[in-house]
C-alpha cells in the first residue's frame, strides 16, 4: 500500500475510534443514571456549578440579546408601520434559536471548559488512576453526575435566558420603540399560541425551545469529559483539552441545532 | 534508622548506570558493595537499637495498630503460595514495553522493582493493578487469573490491593477526611461515627496528628505528609496487598527514611505484601525482601538484596556502582 494512502487509512481509523469512544462514553454515562451506586451529592454540586454559578452569564446574555433583537427588528418593522409586532419576533427568536444555541455557547465555555480542565487535572495527576486503583468506576463517579446535571441544568438555564431575554426587548419596546409593555406581552403570547400546541397544551415553541437545550447540555458535558478524560501530556494536554472542548461542543450545537429544528419543523405542526 | 548519615562516597552513587566504565571501576563497585553491605549491616543495627530504645512506645503503638487493623488475610495465608504472580507477561504498544517478565510475590513480602528510566517498572504495577492487559501471558492474583476480567470484575478485583502513586494523587477537592473515607465509603456500609474512627486510625498509623490534619486539603500538605495520607487512604480497607510507584522520590533524606519505615511497619506489624517501583536503591535494600531488577524491558535479576550485591553480573555491578 501506498504511504499515503496508509496514512489515510491510519487517520481514517482514528477518527473512526474517536467517534466509536465518544459514543461509548456518551452510551455509558447515560446507562448509569439508573445504575447503583447512585452519587446524589455529586449531581446536585455539578448542578449548582453548572446552573447556579451560570445564571450570572446567561441572564446577561439574555437581557442584552433580547434589547438588541427589539432594536434590530424595530428598525425593519417601522418601514411597514409594524413595530406593535414586536413582541412576535423577540418571543419566536428567543424562544425558538436564540435562547437555547446562546444559552449553550455560554454553559459549552464556563462549564464545558471548567469541566475539561478538572478532569483533565485529574487525569495528569494520577487521581483518575487512583478512582479506578480505589474500585470505583470514573465514568460513574465523574462522568454521569455532570451529565445527569446539565440535562437538567441547560434547559433551566435556557427558559430563563428566554424569560430575560423577552423582558430586554420589553424594555427596549417600552422606553425606546414606544410600544406599550401590555400590548408586548399581548404580542408574545399571541406569538406563542399561534404556533400550535402538540397534544392539545404544549405550545410547539416550548417543545422547540426546551428540546434542544436538553440535548447540548449532553453534548456539552459529553464533550468536556471526553476530552478531559482523554487528557495526555501534563498541563499543556490540559490547556489543548479545554479548547478542544469548547470549539468541539460550539460547533456540535449549531450543526446539531440546525437538525433538531429540522426535524422538529417537519413533526409539529404549525399554525 | 538516621537518614542523615550516607556512606562515605556518597556522591559517586549519583552517576547513572549507563555512564562509561573507566579504569578501576571495578575497584570503585568493590566499595560501593561494600558500603551497601554496611548499609544493610547498619540497618539490621539500627532496628535492633531502636527497639531496644523505643520498645515500650512501639509496643503501645503496635497494640494501637492491631486494635485498629483487621489481621491481614496474608497473615492467614500459605506463605509458599505466591499472592501475585506474572507469568511469562509481555506488553507492547508502539514498542515493546516489558517483555516474558515472572515474578512471583509471596505473602507479607516486600518486593521491590528497581530499574533505569522507561523499563516498564511502573507498567508492571499497572498490569497487577489490571489498569492495563498484557499481549501474552498471566497475572494472577490470590490465585485469579485477572487477565480477561471484565472492567466491573476487576474493580472488584482492585479492592484487594490498595495503591501509592508517585504523586499521592490525593482528590485536590476533598480534604484529608475525605480522602481517607473515600474507600471506606464506596465499598462498606459503615456508620459516619466508624468512618470516622477507621480514618483516625489510619492516619495514626502513618504517623499524622488526625485533628490537625483532617480538615486540610491537599495543597496544604507537604510531599511526606501528603505521600502518608495516600498510604493511609491505600490502608483504608485493609487490602492484602500495597502497591507503590516510587514512594520516596522528590522527597528529602529524612522524609524518605519515614515513608520507607512505614512501608516496613506494614509489613512487620500487619503482614500485608508488598510490591514498590523505585529509583531509590538505599531505600529499596532497607525494605525489600526481594528485589527485582530490569533491564531492556526484563527481569535481570530477581532475589534477595544480599544476592544482588553478591552478584558478579556485569550490569548489575554497573547498576549498583551508578548508586
Amino acid at each position: 500500500m501506498p504511504a499515503f494512502l496508509a496514512r489515510l487509512n491510519d487517520a481514517t481509523k482514528s477518527r473512526v475510534l474517536t467517534i466509536q469512544e465518544y459514543f461509548v462514553l456518551a452510551g455509558k454515562s447515560l446507562r448509569f443514571i439508573f445504575a447503583r451506586p447512585f452519587y446524589g451529592q455529586d449531581v446536585v454540586q455539578q448542578m449548582d456549578e453548572i446552573g447556579v454559578k451560570s445564571l450570572g452569564i446567561v441572564m446577561l446574555t439574555g437581557l442584552f440579546t433580547g434589547m438588541v433583537l427589539a432594536l434590530q427588528s424595530s428598525v425593519q418593522l417601522k418601514t411597514f408601520g409594524a413595530t406593535m409586532y414586536i413582541g412576535n419576533l423577540v418571543s419566536a427568536s428567543m424562544i425558538r434559536e436564540l435562547g437555547p444555541v446562546l444559552a449553550g455557547l455560554m454553559v459549552a465555555g464556563r462549564v464545558g471548559s471548567g469541566i475539561a480542565a478538572q478532569l483533565g487535572s485529574m487525569r495528569v495527576t494520577e487521581q483518575i488512576d487512583a478512582l479506578n486503583t480505589l474500585g470505583t468506576d470514573p465514568i460513574k463517579k465523574l462522568v454521569t453526575p455532570r451529565v445527569l446535571a446539565a440535562l437538567i441544568m441547560v434547559p433551566v438555564l435556557t427558559v430563563i435566558n428566554d424569560f430575560i431575554g423577552i423582558i430586554g426587548g420589553n424594555i427596549i419596546g417600552s422606553l425606546v420603540i414606544g410600544v406599550p409593555s401590555a400590548q408586548y406581552w399581548r404580542t408574545v403570547w399571541d406569538q406563542i399560541a399561534n404556533d400550535g400546541f402538540a397534544l392539545r397544551y404544549i405550545p410547539n415553541d416550548f417543545i422547540q425551545g426546551l428540546s434542544k437545550p436538553f440535548v447540548f447540555g449532553g453534548i456539552i458535558a459529553i464533550t468536556a469529559c471526553y476530552f478531559g478524560l482523554g487528557t495526555t501530556g501534563g498541563t499543556e494536554g490540559v490547556g489543548q483539552s479545554t479548547t478542544r472542548t469548547v470549539v468541539t461542543s460550539s460547533i456540535l450545537i449549531l450543526i446539531v441545532d440546525y437538525f433538531i429544528t429540522q426535524v422538529l419543523l417537519s413533526v409539529l405542526s404549525y399554525g | 534508622m538516621d537518614d542523615r548519615r550516607q556512606p562515605a562516597g556518597g556522591d559517586r552513587r549519583a552517576e547513572s548506570a549507563g555512564e562509561s566504565v573507566e579504569a578501576g571501576e571495578e575497584r570503585k563497585t568493590a566499595s560501593v558493595r561494600q558500603a551497601i553491605r554496611s548499609e544493610l549491616a547498619g540497618d539490621v543495627t539500627d532496628a535492633a537499637d531502636s527497639a531496644s530504645q523505643q520498645q515500650a512506645q512501639q509496643a503501645q503503638q503496635a497494640q494501637q495498630a492491631q486494635q485498629a487493623q483487621q489481621p491481614a488475610k496474608s497473615q492467614r495465608r500459605d506463605p509458599t503460595l505466591p499472592v501475585v504472580e506474572l507469568d511469562h507477561v509481555s506488553l507492547a504498544f508502539d514498542s515493546p514495553i516489558i517483555e516474558d517478565i515472572s515474578l512471583s510475590v509471596c505473602p507479607g513480602e516486600t518486593v521491590v522493582i528497581v530499574g533505569e528510566s522507561g523499563t516498564g517498572k511502573s507498567t508492571i504495577l499497572k498490569l497487577i493493578l489490571r489498569l492495563l492487559v498484557p499481549d501474552r501471558g498471566q497475572v494472577m492474583v490470590d490465585g485469579e487469573d485477572i487477565t480477561n476480567l471484565s472492567f466491573e470484575e476487576a474493580l472488584m478485583v482492585r479492592q484487594k490491593m490498595g495503591m501509592v502513586f508517585q504523586g499521592a494523587a490525593l482528590f485536590d477537592s476533598m480534604s484529608v477526611f475525605e480522602n481517607v473515607a473515600y474507600p471506606v465509603r464506596e465499598h462498606t456500609q459503615l456508620s459516619d461515627e466508624e468512618i470516622d474512627k477507621r480514618v483516625r486510625e489510619k492516619l495514626q498509623f502513618v504517623d499524622l496528628e488526625p485533628d490537625r490534619v483532617m480538615g486540610q486539603f491537599p495543597s496544604e500538605l507537604s510531599g511526606g505528609m501528603r505521600k502518608r495520607v495516600g498510604i493511609a487512604r491505600g490502608l483504608a480497607n485493609n487490602p492484602e496487598i500495597m502497591l507503590y510507584d516510587e514512594p520516596t522520590s522528590g522527597l528529602d533524606p529524612l522524609t524518605t527514611g519515614t515513608i520507607t519505615r512505614l512501608i516496613m511497619k506494614l509489613e512487620r506489624e500487619l503482614g500485608v505484601t508488598s510490591i514498590v517501583v523505585s529509583h531509590d536503591i538505599r531505600s529499596s535494600f532497607r525494605m525489600a525482601s526481594k528485589v527485582a531488577l530490569l533491564n531492556n524491558h526484563r527481569i535481570v535479576f530477581f532475589g534477595t538484596p544480599e544476592d544482588m550485591t553478591a552478584s558478579d553480573d556485569k550490569y548489575i555491578q554497573d547498576f549498583l556502582g551508578g548508586l
